[in-house]
């Protein structure tokens, strides 16, 4: 059996949880592609206009899958049980925004339901799986705690990397606060990623931080922000604010919850440069180029502006 | 003595008349009704407001920012499921931010599970707050509420075919107008009797098969008129029967959670959030019953009806029932939308009048 899990939205944050889950129980796994032109406009086409770019580029991935795997990977999470551990409507609505949009299409989904405040824990849904992959009890218990594993110490190489990289690099260091799925898609976050480092700053990823540590300090600038994610990254914001250059809100149009989580940011995080980068499908990464170069000339400008002024006192 | 609260909250249709009520009678608050809703609110609200927020937001703040203008020093904001969970904390930062001194009962930091939260939130405003007044009148909220629910649902249906144009308005203005003075449950149940004997007398002529449109959408915008533009009214006034089943005693008091899961199992597994499952369940009804259109209304980027919307198209292929989607933000223009509206008239008619002969 062959599954099929789109390049998109989750699997950015937990491929290696996903994929080494599914490897351990025997099954062939197919990746899609990495977001390419056609995949974006594919997407637009089976999306409904309004929808985030993030949930556009998803349909595009999934459509890049069909016929080529025996079920779709498309899994339902709602929230991880406490009142402030949400994550965006957009997660709980995907598995039937894609069995409506592909209906006469032969799709087959593999779906799984996380909804911690109706007691389905990320176990529970990952164990109900075996049922319609025809596996094991202790197989599909054994593969979970080994994906686990494997998630824990990719999470945590990933956070020491850069943790190294934000003591030790030279120039400017900026801090990425964006979601994973926008971060690390090759047409959103990719291109500036890019160009940051052409232009010699080393990009700091808010969601690369340890995000126990992160989400606990969230609460010193936010007391009600519902969303997981959001609330990751207001912490990461904390815990990084003395050491980075900058901020740069990355988002994709029109995403809901950073319509509010980063007016939050704007008002909050004082004393910061911060650039505020909006990705639509349109324009794509196009004049992000030139803006990057003049708030990184900014910060320089200032910055020699502040050390002269303490080498004239 | 402290000098009584002046508490405000954003317009939301006419519900200020129960709300007032509450705060007036349960919670020994005065009530600042923000000024009538205009160009001016969504003015306000938009250029205070970050750029694509859904529009409730922008519309909450041009009316806080009016209230308070008005004299409100405290600003009531409920929470809720959705973004609504985080609106408060954004509107106060903002409004503080602009220099207003303004208290805030921000329901997001009580618990829904746990009424008592509630009045907690409450308390901290005004330390004298009595619980048992608080209940008795907050039930009476609740009556209210359902009495007017129940008028409009007859309006709807009706306002198309009054024989002297501006009755059912003017007696609805009458309605509540008298609302406003009611002091007991008793009084209320008389008057909410009362009117409604009323609004069935008004004189209307109804063709033997009316056009028939439902309307379906996300809870702030489909209950709001002035968010909307007024459209059931115009979709009535044209001629048609406008039902709609989402208002606040149906989703707050009588929200039946399960059969509505239940019935749209065939186009929905899960929840997709916020008003999305009742808008399904809704539109798959009407397109059941045979009704001639559906209109789905929504904030410009409101993700969970924006989900729905591909549910929403296999219904309408399915039963072969048109839909007329609307969004709404803070710039969208009057005369499209009349346009559209007169567009989808004629059609709905053209298709009736061809099932009849054909
Ligand atoms: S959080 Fe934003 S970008 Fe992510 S799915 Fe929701 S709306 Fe889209
Ligand atoms: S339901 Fe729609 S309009 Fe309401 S808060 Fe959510 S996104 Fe905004």
């Amino acid at each position: 059996m062959i599954i099929g899990i789109p390049r998109a939205l989750l699997y950015h944050r937990y491929h290696c949880l996903w994929e080494t889950f599914f490897e351990h129980l025997n099954l062939q796994v197919v990746v899609s592609r990495e977001t390419d032109k056609a995949i974006l406009e594919r997407g637009g086409v089976c999306a409904i206009d309004e929808a985030c770019l993030s949930s556009k580029i998803y349909l595009g991935h999934v459509e890049s899958l069909l016929g080529r795997c025996d079920l779709v990977f498309v899994p339902r999470v709602s929230n991880f049980g406490q009142r402030d551990n949400i994550l965006c409507t957009k997660f709980e609505a995907l598995p039937d925004i894609v069995s409506n949009t592909f209906r006469h299409r032969g799709i087959k989904l593999l779906d799984c339901n996380i909804d911690g405040r109706q007691s389905e824990n990320e176990l529970s849904a990952f164990m109900l799986m075996r049922k319609k992959l025809g596996k094991k009890r202790f197989q599909t218990f054994y593969a979970y705690m080994l994906a686990k594993q494997a998630e824990k110490l990719e999470q945590d190489s990933l956070a020491r990397e850069q943790e190294r990289r934000l003591e030790e690099a030279e120039g400017l260091k900026l801090l990425i606060v964006g979601h994973s799925y926008n971060v690390y898609d090759k047409f959103i976050g990719g291109p500036i990623l890019h160009y940051l480092k052409a232009l010699g700053a080393t990009p700091i990823i808010a969601d690369r931080v340890d995000r126990k540590r992160a989400l606990s300090r969230a609460a010193e600038l936010t007391s009600t922000m519902p969303w997981l994610f959001n609330r990751e990254l207001t912490g990461a914001v904390q815990e990084c604010r003395e050491k980075v250059d900058g901020l740069i809100l990355l988002s994709a149009f029109p995403c809901g919850p950073d319509s509010l989580a980063n007016e939050i940011l704007l008002r909050r995080v004082s004393g910061l440069p911060t650039l505020n980068l909006l990705v639509d499908s349109q324009e794509g990464a196009a004049g992000i180029e030139t803006r990057l170069e003049s708030f990184i000339d900014i910060i320089g400008f200032r910055q020699a502006a502040k050390t002269a002024k303490e080498a004239s006192l | 003595m402290t000098k009584k609260r002046k508490v405000t909250f954003p317009h939301f249709g006419d519900y200020c008349v129960p709300i007032e009520y509450l705060m007036r009678q349960g919670l020994d608050m005065d009530y600042v009704t923000p000024p009538p809703m205009s160009k001016r609110t969504l003015e306000l609200g938009s250029k205070y407001s970050p750029d694509y927020v859904c529009a409730p937001f922008k519309i909450h703040l041009g009316c806080y920012i009016e209230a308070i203008e008005k004299g409100a020093d405290t600003l009531l904001q409920t929470g809720g499921v959705c973004r609504l969970g985080f609106y408060g904390e954004l509107h106060e930062q903002i409004l503080r931010d602009l220099g207003y001194q303004v208290d805030f009962i921000n329901l997001a930091m009580a618990n829904y599970s746990k009424p008592y939260t509630f009045y907690r939130e409450f308390k901290k405003i005004n330390p004298d707050l009595s619980l048992p007044k608080v209940s008795g009148a907050l039930l009476t909220t609740i009556r209210m509420v359902e009495s007017m629910d129940a008028a409009d649902d007859y309006i709807r249906r009706n306002i198309g075919f009054e024989q002297e144009e501006g009755a059912f308005d003017r007696l609805r203005a009458d309605f509540l107008n008298s609302l406003a003075l009611v002091e007991s449950q008793k009084e209320l149940r008389y008057l909410a009797g009362n009117y409604m004997k009323r609004f069935k007398a008004i004189p209307v002529l109804k063709p033997k098969r009316p056009l028939r449109v439902g309307v379906v959408g996300e809870y702030y915008s489909v209950m709001d008129p002035f968010s909307n533009h007024y459209i059931e009214r115009e979709m009535a006034k044209m001629g048609a029967v406008v039902a709609r089943w989402m208002n606040i005693s149906n989703s707050l008091f009588h929200y039946p959670k399960k059969e509505i899961q239940a019935r749209i199992r065939g186009y929905a597994r899960y929840n997709m959030g916020a008003t999305s499952m009742a808008t399904i369940e809704r539109a798959l009804r009407f397109a059941k019953k045979g009704y001639d259109g559906i209109i789905h209304i929504k904030s410009f980027g409101c993700t969970p009806e924006t989900d729905a919307m591909p549910v929403l198209q296999n219904i309408s292929a399915d039963y072969k029932i048109p839909i007329l989607y609307f969004s709404f933000d803070s710039q969208t223009a009057d005369a499209g939308i009349q346009t559209r509206l007169e567009a989808f008239y004629d059609m709905m008619t053209m298709r009736k009048g061809a099932a009849a002969t054909g």
